[in-house]
């Protein structure tokens, strides 16, 4: 296999979750590259909830209009079909469940399905922006994060330290090590993929959670 | 007498319209873009003390709602996002500036209700959050919702590409954003265009803000329409 990197991994394996049909709102950051790996002959419509509905990659250079951007007041383009809209609109497609996916980062996020990534008491808070909105209301809530912190602390824990961005809103967690399900009837998390090279063993010694092994488990295609 | 809701500048505007020290003003624009630059220059330049500014974002230092932070004009920020401004940041560190964080589907709905007559909405967002402390919860089929409020202002600064004589207003693609919404919830709206045109010249079917809305009107001088985040790909990709 080609050695890739673990953001890489990351991103390649989050890409995964894209269906042909599927309308989704990348949050701002690491999922945005999410959209450079578009599966082939797979039709996806990016929703940014700053009004447009149908966004295309970043303008050639020199083609670039301040009215067009996304949410992470990045200069984007349009396809065709796309429409503009206003954020009340865009907010209740949102609120409304027509969103079939949405992706976030995290600081934190629990076997319960609570998700932290907005603020941190004590510092300066940025504000939340959508993602309170999109984890309420979006289909499918995925979390693509680095599975530890820096210092090696585990960010998958059995209860979110910080502020909640939502309570029991994810469905699922995608790390450089695996891919968590969230099972709202036992309150634990069941671990369905592992990255390559990465056993059951090193992803309990990274996760504060309680998770059980599925019966189908598998290494992560990417 | 006809309607005349025309104005030559952004100065005229806000004089006519009363604004005063401690007034509170909603201002559309999502970043950088959409945002009514003449408005806020005037606004600036006369010199109003104590506002409350109800707007997405508080622009960057140098532009955008950052120059009313600069002279210190904005008493108090209610916003969804305030991440790019350094200046913001200081005043809000050392206690000058206060600050009500809205969730951004909140924001937008609680300014389309306080235009629309509605006194409250029953929103999942926010429910098991920080967001919902103090507000009423309810279980409506099953699911919880918290109560969220209208938003509602004395004056409205919005940003349209064309607008005619009688106050219609058209957008231009993402510079749409709050500014509809913004444009119905306030008791004077302040609508700055590009292109101000008669009234006929604009399709009925296209027009994104009924004039009723629209108290002033001036075509803007000087748009910069500053990016904040210039991404391109290269031309042979």
């Amino acid at each position: 296999m080609k050695s890739v990197s673990s953001k890489e991994l990351l991103v390649l394996r989050t890409a995964k979750e894209l269906k042909d049909g599927f309308y989704v709102n990348l949050g701002i950051g690491m999922p945005t590259l999410v959209s450079n790996h578009i599966p082939p002959g797979m039709d996806i419509i990016f929703q940014s909830e700053n009004g447009i509905l149908g966004m295309g990659p970043f303008p050639y250079q020199g083609e670039e209009d301040a009215d067009l951007i996304n949410a992470g007041k990045q200069t984007v383009t349009i396809l065709p079909g796309a429409s503009y809209f206003s954020s009340a609109d865009s907010f209740a497609m949102i609120r409304g469940g027509h969103i079939d996916l949405t992706i976030l980062g995290a600081m934190e996020v629990d076997q319960e399905g609570n998700l932290a990534n907005w603020m941190i008491p004590g510092k300066l808070v940025k504000g939340m922006g959508g993602a309170m909105d999109l984890v309420a209301g979006a289909k499918k809530v995925v979390v693509m994060m680095q599975h530890v912190t820096k210092d090696g602390k585990s960010k998958v824990l059995k209860k979110c330290t910080l502020p909640f961005t939502g309570k029991k809103v994810v469905h699922r967690i995608i790390t450089e090590l695996a891919v968590m399900d969230v099972d709202y009837n036992s309150g634990k998390l069941v671990l369905k993929e592992y990255a390559p090279g990465v056993t059951v063993e090193d992803i309990k010694k990274a996760t504060e959670a309680e998770f059980v092994v599925a019966p189908d488990l598998k290494e992560m295609e990417i | 007498m006809p309607i005349q809701k025309v104005v030559r500048d952004a100065r005229e505007a806000i004089l006519k319209a009363g604004v005063k020290d401690g007034a509170t003003i909603m201002m559309g624009g999502f970043g950088l873009c959409g945002i009514p630059e003449n408005s806020i220059l005037a606004l600036r330049d006369l010199g109003y003390k104590n506002l409350t500014v109800i707007s997405n974002n508080a622009g960057v230092d140098d532009w955008g709602l950052g120059l009313l932070l600069q002279t210190r004009q904005i008493k108090k920020m209610v916003s969804t996002y305030v991440g790019e401004n350094a200046t913001f940041e200081k005043q809000f560190l050392d206690g000058t500036l206060e600050l009500e964080f809205v969730p951004q589907g909140t924001f937008s709905e609680r300014v389309r209700a306080g235009g629309a007559g509605i006194a409250g909405f029953f929103t999942p967002t926010g429910v098991g959050t920080i967001i919902a402390e103090g507000k009423e919860t309810r279980i409506i089929d099953g699911k919880e919702y918290v109560l969220e409020k209208p938003l509602k202002a004395e004056f409205a600064f919005v940003k349209a590409y064309q607008g005619d004589k009688l106050g219609n207003l058209i957008y231009r693609m993402s510079a749409r954003n709050f500014n509809p919404m913004m444009a119905t919830a306030a008791k004077v709206t302040i609508a700055e265009v590009e292109r101000l045109v008669e009234p006929g010249n604009l399709d009925p079917e296209c027009v994104h803000t009924p004039g009723i809305y629209v108290k002033y009107i001036f075509e803007g001088k000087n748009y910069e329409k500053r990016i904040e985040q210039r991404t391109t790909r290269p031309k042979n990709s």
